[in-house]
């Protein structure tokens, strides 16, 4: 069996075993989240390239050329020796303000002192001192002096909770990132924007719309955002002050339950959308939130006539530890 | 009398151009098709996208690095779950759809259909 070296220790691997799996039975405490290869919390770098182009999905050029790769999805075959990121791939952060933004969703504000570059829409993960880590999608603008995050609170949730119930104000936690290319692309001015979400998938959309409206949009940005009930949805006087201000931002709000109220809309995201754009073909597409929503509607919207590759998606896989509830607030 | 080669069928058709414009309405076609949607329920989009265009590409008479052995691995779970003569029949009569939408001339589908034909076999395992 091939072994793994973590700071000057052998640990042996299991057939079948992940370089994730094998460094936490071993007890090394690796920051992981989605385990599934699309959130990047378990990023580490290997001292030689032992086949990890497997494990290198996502990542940005310049991380795959100096051998970083996703402990959960590398099962090696040899011999390696691996390390923890350090401080070239994070970014020190100070969490700066939290405030309610509906009963379960925490609206985080983070201030960098380095540049972060990134684009509204992509996902960080948000690494707390003691190696958790959670990922989450960029609602804020580059210019804007915080980045905010958007936190659903999961009963359990080990992340959400801290963030939610100990007012974490003025921590210092790590970013790493950004990834994902759920994002605007100027360019094609004209082009006609669906936006659909769920929950905090309303996160990368809010930075996407106001990104999009930034850099002079001038094409119809429709934005639909989903919610069991409408006690789950937010942001809904800033979305309708944007939409008042830019004609050509249009705001609907759905809920499967207790909606028809409000102006909330009654039932399915899906029904709601092809009700009001009966013809999508021509359309760019970002859907983002719950996953199995997101894999139904790519699918539905593809079907209506939507390019592939004009649909951007980005499923909020759900944390796998390390509490035993299923969550969803983290995102690849 | 002069001597020329005559295009190859991928040239014919268009070459990747076509590819491209052929793979959404031909993947659009397959996941509308009740015979054989249910085989894509649970695939991730990205990924199937990317393999319709080396399939099509394939069945095109492009380059490819298709082998039977891919064949078969990649259809395994299918036949598993039941795939048999009549799906593979509706892909090749959906890909000769796609292509007759796109102005492809009957002889040249023809062609197609048969390389696809070809890998019959290896797709259901025999």
């Amino acid at each position: 069996m091939p072994s793994i070296t973590f700071e000057g220790q052998d640990r042996e691997v299991l057939p079948g075993e992940t370089v994730l799996d094998c460094l936490l039975r071993s007890g090394v405490a690796v920051p992981h989240s989605c385990k599934a290869g699309a959130c990047q919390s378990c990023l580490m770098k290997a001292e030689a390239n032992v086949g990890l182009e497997s494990a290198q999905a996502g990542l940005k050029d310049t991380l795959r050329a100096q051998g970083y790769f996703l402990a959960c999805s590398l099962r090696p075959s040899a011999d390696v020796a691996v390390s923890l990121p350090g401080g070239e791939v994070r970014t020190a952060a100070r969490i700066t303000r939290l405030d309610s933004l509906n009963e379960t969703v925490l609206r985080v504000r983070l201030r960098v002192e380095e540049p972060f570059p990134y684009y509204p829409g992509q996902f960080l993960s948000l690494v707390r001192s003691d190696g958790l880590a959670r990922s989450y999608s960029l609602a804020s603008l580059p210019h804007e002096s915080d980045l905010e995050l958007h936190v659903r609170r999961i009963p359990g949730g080990a992340m959400s909770e801290w963030l939610h119930s100990d007012s974490p104000e003025g921590e210092t936690v790590w970013l790493q990132g950004p990834a994902g290319n759920c994002f605007y692309v100027p360019g094609s001015p004209e082009e006609p924007l669906l936006l659909v979400g769920t929950g905090t998938g309303l996160a990368p959309l809010y930075g996407i719309a106001r990104d999009a409206l930034a850099q002079g949009h001038t094409g119809p940005i429709w934005m639909f955002h989903g919610a069991l009930t409408p006690a789950g949805l937010y942001l809904t006087r800033e979305l309708q002050e944007m939409s008042a201000r830019h004609a050509n931002l249009h705001y609907v709000r759905a809920a499967l339950r207790d909606g028809g109220v409000d102006g909330v809309e009654d039932g399915e995201l899906d029904a709601c959308i092809r009700a009001r754009l009966p013809k999508l073909a021509g359309f760019k597409a970002y859907v983002c939130g719950d996953p199995a929503l997101v894999n139904s509607l790519r699918k539905k919207l593809f079907l209506a006539g939507i390019a592939s590759k004009a649909i951007y998606a980005d499923a909020f896989l759900p944390s796998s530890s390390p509490s035993p509830l299923p969550q969803s607030a983290a995102c690849t | 009398m002069s001597e020329h080669v005559s295009p190859s069928l991928y040239q014919q058709i268009g070459g990747a151009a076509a590819v491209d414009a052929a793979v959404d309405i031909f993947y659009r076609k397959v996941l509308s098709d009740d015979r054989v949607s249910h085989f894509f329920d649970d695939v991730d989009m990205d990924r199937q996208a990317a393999k319709q265009k080396a399939f099509l590409t394939m069945a095109f008479g492009g380059p490819h690095n298709y082998t039977g052995a891919d064949m078969r691995r990649g259809h395994a779970h299918l036949v598993l779950r039941g795939l048999n003569d009549g799906h593979v029949d509706v892909i090749i009569e959906l890909l000769g759809a796609t292509l007759a939408e796109l102005n492809v001339p009957q002889p040249l589908i023809a062609q197609v259909a048969a390389i696809a034909e070809s890998t019959r076999g290896d797709v259901l395992n025999r």
